[in-house]
């Protein structure tokens, strides 16, 4: 057990995040913290696609290449590092992540531009005050 | 069918893929800067047109070829995103397509009626960029890359459903907790996405499944499946995943709830059959299993108690809102059960039920512009005031419950036909008690229109009136499609049956 | 004395470099991390920190959001307008699809078209992305009016 928590131990802080996250949100009343604990949500799912991403002694996924050099040296160059294996950690996720953060970004914006037209139309915004306003009276009426 | 292909020149058919999703793309920013709505409305009309023809082309291609297969950026697959058509998604496609046509025609004076001019142009450009999304999620073949399209559908969504705030606040408060339980239905479904990148390698779909077949599953799979069908059941509104929708559709303006309701929950229903036959084989044990204990019995269960809640709502949005749910969970029964008869029933269902959304939605709208609708009470008498609107719901509500003459009857029919194949008599049962309520809750309605006395206005009945003909047009066209294709099946039934059968296979 | 001098000053000599620091980092997409989200934020907070220090009325006047409106739209058509080129320019010599940057130069040794093609697409993320971060931020910060310097 305990050296499979060892050698797994990015997907502790992942779990706790996406828990919290969670949580937060069934848990909470108040609009914006609610979209507090979304956000926490999302950024576990971020770490756990970078920490995916690790390969342990691995470079970061960067080629270094030789310009202003004459095309002979640079083949040159090119043929012997091509000649040892580099070994690279994985830059794939990196992109999905980037992707992925700025849905998280947009879903943020999105969510707080409503919780402001939630706060200009009802005057709060406690799910218990909004609930009330909206059913007390179910005859369909505009508020 | 051939023909089709060689609707456009040869150079922009072979782009046919990428361009259906690169054009409302483009449109959409352009549209933003409109000054005004109707020149806006006028790009959203070229986005869809051009979105059909290119459609009616792939249709064409994917009749003589079987798939077709683009490559973006000339990167090959499994490296590269591929953009795939075949049999399963070219009904979409088209259900997309057509049905975006005819919501573009229908939303010059309903938009004009229910969002102020200022903004009119911004939505129209959030219309366009959920347009792009649903067909992204459609065509695409690479797992992230429906994550990514299912979002900015989802967005836009969240936007437009919110922009019915001007009539009633409450879609205010519909579309903050879509947006809160949607972006936990993409975020479960990216984290299964994720594992299943963990446990293959690869994010392009065919890839996928050809490693998981090579190497089997493992627990990391199993937890992956786990994630996308509770994240995708979310989109789809699946019992119990569903309670978004109801408030979303009653309260987000007219032309938004048409249009949502014939294409948002069936595209999720189509990923969600592509991860689970093309992706993960239904041969395996925990998919076979999810689809009697997951998918069959949510669906039924949805189907009695969607209903049931129908028949208690005043507010006839909200009552259509939830037959929705009771509808797709049909269309999860037609997936529960496994074979190619129920999954063939199943998606002639789901174009089935976006033409009877459609025009019932539609109509609603008709009678929102004239006489604004807040409660089924609103709806008295308009038989006599309203009469072409009036005959589209008729013949779309009967089509919902399922009447012989109508298109409702045909997929019944061919779901009670592929529930006996398996002999399943408890689901039979379902079909036809769930068949029972909607007639009560679409007659409520139909009574409340055909005999009831008209709208008066200081006692003296109203006159005659119609909604302007871009309105009445693709309502009616809608609601005639309803008796024609149960007339002319064929090529429903044909598109639904290629389609179980290109993810089946002759199972 | 003014009570937000060292804020202004220390702000005018940052807000150059902060912008100066976005570019560094768009063009080094290319080569390494970065890339046209990370710029596009950087740049848009050059603006922000501009916003909160010297007020909105001065930011609107620096950045209208007539800009702001343009430079969203520009950007996803600088995008999507380099995959049409690429449908319609013949660098390979034969057509190509959608986004193969190697048709936009004939120069195929070097792949300069890769080059050409992912420098104009980081640049309308930076359009795309500045600006619309600039859009929030004035749609959210222009709902309430500035506080006066005495409310402070």
């Amino acid at each position: 057990m305990l050296d499979i928590l060892l050698e797994r131990f990015n997907y502790i802080p992942i779990i706790l995040l996406m828990m919290t996250g969670l949580y937060v949100v069934f848990a909470t009343g108040n609009l914006v913290k609610r979209l507090v604990g979304l956000s926490l949500f999302q950024t576990s799912v971020f770490l756990l696609y970078i920490t995916m991403a690790k390969v342990f002694g691995g470079q970061p996924p960067i080629i270094a290449e030789a310009h202003g050099e004459d095309h002979a040296v640079a083949a040159a160059g090119h043929g012997a590092a091509a000649a040892e294996a580099v070994l690279y950690s994985n830059p794939l996720p990196h992109v999905l992540i980037l992707t992925a953060i700025v849905v998280g970004v947009a879903t943020l914006a999105v969510g707080l531009a409503l919780v402001v037209r939630i706060r200009e139309a009802y005057g709060s915004i406690e799910d218990d005050a909004l609930n009330t306003a909206d059913y007390s009276r179910d005859t369909g009426a505009a508020g | 069918m051939d023909i089709l292909a060689h609707l456009l020149p040869a150079g922009i058919a072979a782009h046919a893929s990428v361009l259906l999703v690169v054009i409302p793309l483009i449109l959409a920013p352009i549209a933003a800067l409109m000054p005004s709505g109707r020149i806006a409305w006028a790009i959203s009309l070229l986005a869809a047109i051009l979105v059909a023809l290119l459609a009616l082309v792939l249709l064409g291609e994917v009749s003589q070829d079987g798939v077709v297969s683009y490559h973006l950026g000339g990167w090959a697959p499994p490296l590269g995103i591929e953009y795939r058509v075949d049999a399963l998604n070219i009904p979409i496609l088209l259900l997309v397509g057509f049905v975006g046509l005819l919501c573009t025609i229908y939303a010059l004076p309903s938009v004009a009626d229910e969002i102020e001019p200022g903004k009119q142009p911004m939505f129209y450009s959030a219309f366009l960029v959920c347009f792009t999304g649903l067909l992204g999620v459609t065509i695409t073949g690479d797992a992230f890359n429906v994550f990514v399209f299912l979002e900015i559908t989802s967005l836009s969504t969240y936007t437009l459903v919110a922009m019915g705030g001007g009539k009633d606040r409450r879609a205010l408060t519909a579309s903050y907790n879509y947006l809160i339980l949607g972006t936990i239905g993409a975020t479960f479904f990216v984290i299964g996405v994720g594992f299943l990148y963990m446990a293959t390698g690869t994010l392009n779909m065919v890839d996928i499944a050809r490693v998981l077949a090579e190497n089997g599953h493992t627990r990391v799979t199993e937890a992956a499946f786990a994630f996308i069908v509770v994240g995708l059941g979310l989109k789809a509104a699946m019992f119990p995943l569903h309670v978004w929708l109801p408030n979303a559709y009653a309260f987000a303006p007219n032309f938004v709830t048409a249009f949502l309701a014939s294409t948002a929950t069936k595209v999720a229903f189509y990923i969600l059959i592509r991860f689970l036959f093309s992706i993960f084989h239904p041969d395996v044990s925990f998919v076979a299993a999810s689809f009697t204990w997951i998918f069959a019995v949510l669906g039924t269960v949805g189907m009695i108690v969607a209903s049931a809640q129908a028949i208690f709502q005043t507010d006839p949005r909200r009552l259509l809102a939830y037959s929705s749910v009771a509808q797709v969970g049909y269309m999860m029964l037609g997936l529960g059960m496994g074979t190619k008869a129920g999954l063939s029933a199943g998606l002639l269902h789901l174009m089935n039920h976006a033409m009877m959304k459609g025009a019932l939605f539609m109509a609603l709208g008709a009678f929102a512009l004239k006489f604004g609708v807040r409660s089924i009470s609103s709806l008295n008498g308009l038989g006599r005031t309203m009469p072409v609107a009036a005959s589209a719901f008729t013949i779309a509500g009967l089509s919902l419950v399922g009447v012989p003459l109508t298109v409702g009857f045909t997929s019944k029919w061919y779901l009670i036909l592929a529930a006996l194949d398996r002999d399943w008599w408890w689901a039979v049962a379902a079909l036809i008690g769930s068949s029972l309520l909607a007639l009560v809750y679409v007659g409520r309605m139909l009574m409340a229109i055909w005999m009831e006395a008209p709208p008066a206005h200081h006692g003296k009945a109203v006159a005659k009136t119609r909604a302007p003909w871009a309105v009445v047009m693709p309502m009616s066209i809608l609601a005639l499609a309803n008796v024609y294709f149960f007339f002319n099946a064929d090529p429903l039934v044909h598109l639904a049956n290629a389609a179980a059968e290109a993810v089946m296979g002759g199972r | 004395m003014n009570p937000h001098l060292i804020l202004r000053v220390v702000s005018k000599l940052l807000i150059p470099i902060i912008v100066l620091f976005g570019f560094y980092v768009q063009f080094h997409g290319d080569f390494g991390p970065g890339g046209g989200f990370q710029a596009g934020v950087i740049v848009a907070v050059g603006v922000i920190l501009y916003a909160l220090i010297f007020g909105m009325e001065e930011a609107r006047r620096a950045v209208p959001p007539a800009v702001v409106r343009y430079g969203m739209a520009a950007g996803v058509l600088l995008f999507a307008g380099v995959g049409v080129a690429t449908l319609l320019m013949n660098g390979v010599g034969e057509p190509v699809n959608f986004l193969d940057y190697d048709a936009l130069h004939t120069d195929q040794g070097h792949h300069t078209g890769q080059h050409y093609g992912i420098l104009l697409i980081e640049l309308g993320v930076l359009f795309t992305v500045a600006s619309v971060m600039l859009a929030i931020f004035y749609a959210f910060a222009g709902r309430i009016p500035d506080l006066p310097d005495e409310d402070w």
